[in-house]
């Protein structure tokens, strides 16, 4: 998870509270601090902070404290963190080394007359103090004595070693026991091996025997004043994030849209008024020349409109046109030769693809006196397809259009390298593909260098006569097109693997926010 | 696209050559054909059924080759290689002939009832004489049957091809269409006879033939072909008779195809004939069928109709982009199949389209077929010198305009689908449906496209539920296109860009919303002002909580409305703060 700037603030406004409440303390530490400095300015390479705490004479923590305030001024000291184990006591060593062991504390209860058993075992050493004073054999047990078993001293003093040994640990002189001793203390849990975390100090690159107090940020009131010049302030810590700023986003699908309608537009391509999504069959396919028994025009490829289910008004003459070159042919045609049907051409849809706006615009093109054009278009298109991780119901389709007397494959073939270049793809080539409204049609392949194979990137061709003509388009003026997706550059660029993840409400909203800005070439 | 799977090993002997897979993937790209995967039986099996099943199965290496839909004579191994040959000038494209039966008889005769007309009227019909099978060349028959049946045939709703063994038959065959129940015979690979009703039902789960029952399933006659002695050749488009199947040992074959698009029946004839017609006694001949139709025209078939197109040299140069003689164009074609020389007036190219080549309908074709014989690759890249000024589309220019600016203001770009279910944009908005104007879709696969979306609520609603984990507040927005239906549109229907956006958080927030709308407006230059400028007006809307609601209006418009979402909406979109929205119409703008 990321760390951002401000905890880090709220952090130390809690340390400093915190600070202010222990303001007694922390003077008494500043002393600390200076005393810890002056030691360190005696010794020559450096000392452990553990050695300090002895030679202060204060508990290690107080001094691991003092450390840290020291590393927080800077270059004072540097500091290396080490570990070591070392023995201590536990909280019943602890009592045992006070008040001796619960055998000894048994032993010493008992007067020359003895105690009745009953009356030791109430003691809080009694039953360990009684077993251990008895396998010593310190004590007796009589109990056939008139009035109950009782209990006497069989000798007059004793050595509690189990005390002495742990008071030698407590003065930390551990080292003079041996591993066996120490191992059995350990055993009745009165001793535990830990590990402490020690600093090795050493003079700092600032090293300094006196304090002063830092700052932790700049104020209007010291730059009135001036007094920053004389202040000190605290580091920052760099390795932190930053505060993220409060912004809204733009979704990466329509970044890239951006960016290729950003490209059209420097190459002079006029946009297309691609906002119908419902359309006729005539425009979307038959007059397109895309005859009606094709297999596009199913049920199972195409979404029909059951409401409103039919269109009504046609260019009447142009329809007639339409009609003939599907069924009889002309304009240097054979033409389908079938029984070309208005009722099928009449069937609304969701438009398959933005060509049939293609095919709207250069027949309102045709009707004016010729002039060259360009156009383009990013916008939805539907498919009643089968969906999976790459393709969904509906999608982007990106399409460039130009018209023209006298254009070649060839200029087609120029105009897709430029507008590829733009991408940042350069190294293409084409592949004779069919499409029932393109020929020659193109499919476009790059070069990917990651796969190391060529990939396909792309759909072009040149329009049929049968298509441009019956518009009413003059012979000598060819039209030149391709497409591609949206979506599939959209995810190679930002590495989304299923496209629910991109498009529709799916989305996976952190990637929106974090995903960066789109530069194409790049 | 069709794939059409041959053994490596057969095809490199058909084609006299050995190519590495990088070397025949190069051959198909410039030819126009993918190499889309290479595998062996084993291998499919292995993948669809696991390898316990691959078992045994051959792991001989099989080249799946993707082929343009509209290049029927690509279909089998035979017409692949034919096509490879000429184009690499190691073959000369093959004439195919229509001849007489070779001994002198009387040619078969196909005979069409009226009774057809209502279901399936046409019929076509030819004969291969003394052919010569192995087991290779019977599958790649059997085999291409099926990819036409696929492909140009539409899944045999235009055209049903039926094969025989003429040597158990005899002519002439009646090509009629009865009632159902009065049919009965024994079809292909069944022991027993069926009346055509009873097969209806048989062939309802069987996974291949039930595809095409819907074809003839309701009407009241089916189509039938009988031999003179009343024998079943076959009930296209569903069945052949088992007594006259074709086997390994079939000499003479009868093809008929029936169909209800003529042009349609008589290229899958000449594809069938043309492609197996090389296994004939005399290579490339096919004998002629003559086919009655109830009026008493006698047509004969296959047509196998050579067609002439002639072209200038000039206008495939100028098409192309490319500078060659017309001597040189005429040989590049003539690699295409299309068998060309130069016509000695000008540069004048006189053009053979062959049968087998129903594609080339347009000098156009022709013109393609020249480039992808010189080489896509090999043509010069050049610009067009075409000068034009780039314009946008209003609508969109205020579209990327305001996406930004609203994004500057805190609010995250959604993009929700055009498509949506009947309840997204009624039920759970509080909604009837009959009143939102939407447009229906008639063939959704499931309840998600029932509809084009009618307002962009849902869609954000949906991306909040979908998103319920990322901290709170959550801004959203999206300025796209809804639908609704528009009788002054030749469709009937037109799309409307909206801007909508919702705010969702602990506390509903009327105020953020509000303070958007104004941020808006300020975009847009509009002045609060109830008659020059905008202002909002207290309203009831089903979808929002009441008195929480008001609608918007610029100069005395209406252009949407903002508020509190109803409490139900939240739950039904599976929300569970309190959120608002603002939803308008961007169109009044431009």
């Amino acid at each position: 998870r990321r760390r951002r700037w401000w905890w880090k603030l709220q952090l130390q406004h809690c340390l400093s509270l915190t600070g202010d409440r222990r303001t007694g303390l922390h003077m008494a530490d500043t002393g600390l601090l200076e005393s810890l400095l002056r030691l360190l300015e005696k010794v020559d390479g450096g000392t452990d902070s553990q050695d300090v705490a002895a030679d202060l004479g204060v508990d290690h923590q107080v001094i691991v404290g003092a450390v840290k305030s020291l590393q927080a001024l800077g270059e004072v000291i540097s500091t290396e963190q080490k570990s070591s184990k070392h023995w201590e006591l536990t909280g019943e060593g602890r009592e045992i080394a006070e008040q001796g062991s619960h055998e000894a504390r048994v032993f010493n209860a008992i007067p020359d007359e003895g105690l009745p058993q009953n009356e030791l075992m109430k003691m809080p050493s009694g039953k360990v103090g009684f077993s251990k004073a008895m396998s010593n054999k310190w004590i007796r047990l009589d109990k056939a004595h008139e009035g109950g078993p009782r209990v006497f001293k069989t000798v007059e003093t004793i050595e509690d070693t189990v005390r002495d040994k742990l008071q030698l640990v407590q003065k930390g002189q551990s080292a003079k026991l041996e591993d066996k001793e120490k191992n059995e203390l350990k055993k009745r849990k009165l001793l535990s091996e830990v590990t402490v975390k020690s600093y090795w100090i050493t003079k700092g690159s600032s090293f300094s025997t006196t304090i002063t107090k830092q700052e932790t940020e700049l104020t209007p009131e010291m730059i009135a004043s001036g007094s920053w010049k004389e202040k000190n302030f605290k580091p920052y810590n760099f390795e932190a994030m930053g505060v993220a700023p409060d912004c809204g986003h733009l979704h990466p699908l329509m970044k890239v849209r951006t960016q290729f309608r950003q490209i059209f537009l420097e190459m002079g391509f006029t946009e297309m008024p691609t906002n119908n999504f419902i359309e006729s069959s005539f425009w979307n396919f038959d007059s397109l020349f895309q005859p009606q028994q094709h297999p596009a025009r199913d049920q199972h490829d195409t979404f029909f409109i059951s409401d409103p289910a039919l269109a009504h008004e046609f260019p009447q003459d142009y329809m007639e046109r339409v009609k003939k070159v599907h069924s009889e042919g002309g304009y240097g045609s054979q033409g389908y030769k079938y029984d070309w049907k208005i009722e099928e051409a009449q069937k609304n849809l969701l438009r398959t693809h933005t060509t049939a706006v293609s095919a709207r615009m250069l027949y309102k093109l045709a009707q004016q006196k010729f002039t060259p054009v360009k156009y383009f278009s990013i916008d939805r298109v539907f498919r009643n397809e089968t969906l999976d991780a790459t393709h969904l119901a509906e999608f982007h389709q990106i399409e460039g259009v130009v018209a023209d007397y006298g254009l070649t494959l060839g200029n087609l073939m120029g105009v897709l390298h430029q507008f590829f270049t733009k991408l940042g793809i350069t190294k293409l080539r084409f592949k004779p593909a069919y499409n029932p409204y393109t020929e020659p049609s193109m499919e476009v392949f790059s070069y990917h260098e990651g796969l190391k194979k060529w990939v396909e990137v792309g759909n072009s061709g040149v329009f049929r006569p049968e298509m441009l003509l019956p518009m009413g388009l003059p012979e000598g003026v060819s039209v030149i097109a391709w497409g591609l997706s949206l979506e599939r550059p959209t995810m190679i660029k930002y590495g989304i693997n299923n496209i629910r993840e991109l498009v529709g409400h799916k989305v996976n909203l952190q990637m929106v926010y974090d995903s960066p800005i789109c530069r194409l070439d790049s | 696209m069709p794939t059409v799977s041959v053994k490596r090993d057969l095809l490199f002997e058909a084609l006299g050559q050995k190519y590495t897979d990088e070397e025949f993937d190069e051959l198909c790209f410039e030819f126009g054909l993918e190499l889309d995967e290479i595998t062996s039986e084993k291998d499919i099996i292995s993948r669809e059924q696991g390898d316990e099943k691959a078992e045994g199965a051959s792991d001989v290496v099989l080249y799946k080759i993707d082929v343009p839909a509209n290049r029927y004579d690509l279909l089998c191994l035979e017409g692949l290689v034919r096509g490879l040959q000429v184009f690499k000038e190691k073959l000369e494209a093959p004439r195919y002939k229509r001849v007489s039966p070779a001994d002198g008889g009387e040619p078969q005769r196909l005979v069409i009832t009226d009774e057809t007309a209502s279901v399936r009227p046409h019929a076509v019909a030819a004969v291969l004489h003394d052919v010569t099978f192995t087991q290779e060349r019977y599958e790649s028959f059997i085999e291409l049957q099926e990819k036409l049946h696929q492909n140009i045939c539409r899944k045999r709703t235009l055209v049903a091809i039926g094969t025989h063994d003429l040597d158990t038959i005899s002519g002439p065959f009646t090509y009629t269409a009865k009632p159902p129940g009065d049919i009965r015979f024994k079809p292909l690979n069944q022991s027993k006879e069926y009346t055509a009703t009873e097969l209806m039902s048989l062939y309802k789960t069987d996974g291949h033939l039930r595809h095409y029952l819907h074809i003839i399933e309701n009407e009241p006659l089916y189509p039938i072909i009988y031999d003179s002695n009343g024998i079943v050749l076959s009930m296209p488009p569903i069945i052949n008779g088992d007594h006259r199947k074709i086997s390994l040992n079939t000499k003479n074959i009868f093809i008929e195809c029936t169909a209800t698009d003529l042009t349609k029946a008589k290229t899958t004839l000449d594809m069938v004939v043309t492609m197996f017609s090389e296994y004939c006694e005399e290579p490339f001949t096919v004998e002629e069928a003559e086919v009655v139709y109830p009026d008493g025209r006698l047509c004969v078939y296959p047509e196998l109709a050579y067609r002439t197109e002639t072209l200038s040299g000039d206008f495939i140069n100028k098409r192309v982009g490319i500078n060659e003689s017309a001597e040189s164009i005429a040989q590049l074609l003539t690699r295409m199949c299309l068998r060309s020389e130069v016509s000695g007036e000008g540069d004048l190219i006189q053009v053979e389209i062959p049968p087998t080549r129903a594609d080339v309908i347009h000098a156009c074709d022709i013109m393609e077929d020249a480039a992808i014989a010189y080489g896509f690759n090999n043509i010069v890249r050049s610009t067009p010198r075409t000068y034009t000024v780039a314009n946008q589309l209003p609508l969109n220019k205020l579209t990327e305009l305001l996406r930004q600016d609203l994004a500057a203001a805190g609010f995250t770009e959604a993009l929700t689908f055009a498509l949506c279910s009947e309840e997204d944009i009624a039920d759970k908005l509080r909604k009837n449906i009959a009143e939102t104007r939407a447009v229906h879709i008639s063939n959704p696969k499931t309840a998600e496209f029932q509809v084009a979306r009618t307002c962009l609520l849902p869609g954000l609603l949906k991306t909040l539920a979908a998103n319920r984990k990322m901290p709170l507040p959550l801004k959203l927005f999206e300025i796209s296109d809804v639908v609704l239906k528009d009788e002054t549109k030749d469709v009937g229907a037109r799309n409307n860009r909206r801007l909508c956006a919702v705010y969702y958080n602990k506390s509903p927030g009327f105020e953020v919303i509000h303070g958007l709308l104004d941020r808006v407006m300020q975009l847009l230059d509009v002045k609060p002002d109830r008659n020059q400028g905008y202002h909002i007006q207290a309203a009831e809307d089903s979808t929002f909580f009441p008195g929480r609601c008001a609608e918007i209006f610029s100069c005395g418009k209406s252009i949407g409305h903002l508020g509190v979402l109803h409490p139900d909406v939240i739950s039904r979109f599976e929300l569970t703060m309190p959120c608002s929205a603002i939803d308008i119409d961007i169109e009044p703008f431009l």
